[in-house]
């Protein structure tokens, strides 16, 4: 369970944002979590919910955008299925993990300013 | 206010940022990573289940590698158990105790080296806590992942726990000595590991036996040649004694000195 330590620097991140530009409150934020990152969302949004009272992301609706995740291959481009070997057989190079994949970004967030 | 129509409501700020939720821990990670490469360590970084075999690999490692300085630090969530097997083995070694922390981040590490000889080694392992999930998403500064894999825990780990292996620079499929009392198919369990790594790279082993332990020992050799070049050459840029530009407004854990703690160390190479 490494969900609230990330939602903990989450919040953090969130609040320097907020000082940055004196605002208020936050209304929302968009969080992407790729397939591969290695965090489960909804683990992510219950620990959000626990973790956010008394911050100022109390008021703020999580919205979560979740990636899939995709290999291609660097030559020919080729699309991998899901649970293929990660090698393309007509160029015999190893696959590559389509950006966002394997990320947890914080991507925007919505600010309330006076 | 809102300027629009001046009507004195609040104003809604959009703000796009598009970073990584861990971009705090990234940065710790680069400057722990920093310092080993600059002091010539090799830090590898070994991840696995609990019971998979992560000391007794270094153990074993340990007496292949007699003429090098070794370190670890151990990470257990309530024993210092394990830290005192690796020194008996010849690893000076720490306890880093997480207490319900399931895995280590790099300020964790990167504590833990403020009261410990790092400069001194060649190589220096992080024994990460025995899980295959939470460890796999922090960076910790290391030069290379390791994964400790059991030929005990199945054929479909791999499929089962994507994320961490897909980060293995190295797995090691450990305890090969119990193969012939197991309905193991090892082919299979390869197979699963081409499945999730690109570029699969694994070795057979058994600690207990000391097959295939040559094996390891050289990659980490070779390794640990590579990286010493490269801290000798004289572009070296971070003398023992440097300051750093930690200053990035919410990383208020860098806040330490390197100065006294480790410079007063003897650092080598300078």
């Amino acid at each position: 369970m490494h969900e609230y330590s990330l939602v903990q620097a989450l919040v953090s991140r969130v609040e320097a944002a907020a000082r940055e530009k004196n605002a208020t409150r936050v209304h929302r934020l968009r969080v992407s979590v790729g397939e591969l990152s290695g965090v489960e969302p909804d683990l992510f949004r219950s620990a959000y919910e626990v973790f956010r009272a008394g911050t100022l992301c109390e008021g703020a609706d999580l919205e979560i955008v979740k990636v899939a995740a995709r290999f291609a291959c660097p030559g020919c481009g080729e699309e991998l299925g899901r649970g293929e070997v990660l090698r393309c057989a007509r160029c015999d190079r190893p696959a590559r993990l389509a950006p966002g994949s394997d990320e947890l970004l914080l991507e925007s967030v919505e600010l309330e300013v006076p | 206010m809102c300027t629009t129509c001046g009507c004195g409501d609040p104003e809604l700020v959009p703000v796009e940022l598009h970073e990584r939720i861990l971009a705090g821990n990234d940065r710790i990670a680069s400057h722990n990573r920093q310092h080993f490469r600059e002091a010539g360590v090799l830090a590898l970084n070994l991840m696995g289940s609990p019971g998979s075999g992560k000391t007794a690999v270094l153990e074993a490692t340990a007496h292949l590698l007699g003429g090098l300085r070794l370190g670890a630090v151990s990470a257990d969530l309530a024993t210092d158990n394990d830290a005192r097997r690796l020194e008996k083995a010849g690893i000076t070694s720490r306890a880093i105790t997480t207490g319900q922390a399931c895995h280590l981040d790099a300020d964790l590490v990167h504590r833990a080296l403020h009261d410990f000889p790092w400069r001194d080694l060649d190589v220096f392992f992080i024994e990460n806590v025995g899980n295959l999930v939470c460890p796999a998403i922090y960076d910790l500064g290391q030069e290379k992942n390791v994964v400790v894999l059991s030929v005990t825990e199945g054929e479909d780990k791999p499929q089962k726990y994507p994320v961490i292996f897909r980060k293995a620079d190295l797995v090691l499929l450990t305890k090969c000595d119990l193969l012939p009392h197991l309905e193991v198919d090892l082919a299979k369990l390869e197979d699963a590991l081409a499945r999730v790594m690109p570029e699969p790279r694994f070795m057979r082993l058994s600690a207990r036996s000391g097959e295939g332990m040559e094996g390891f020992r050289d990659w980490v050799l070779s390794l640990r040649s590579a990286l010493g070049r490269a801290a000798d050459a004289p572009a070296r840029s971070l003398a023992a004694d440097h300051t750093h530009a930690h200053a990035d407004g919410d990383h208020p854990t860098h806040a330490h000195a390197h100065e006294e703690g480790e410079a007063a160390r003897s650092p080598r190479r300078r």
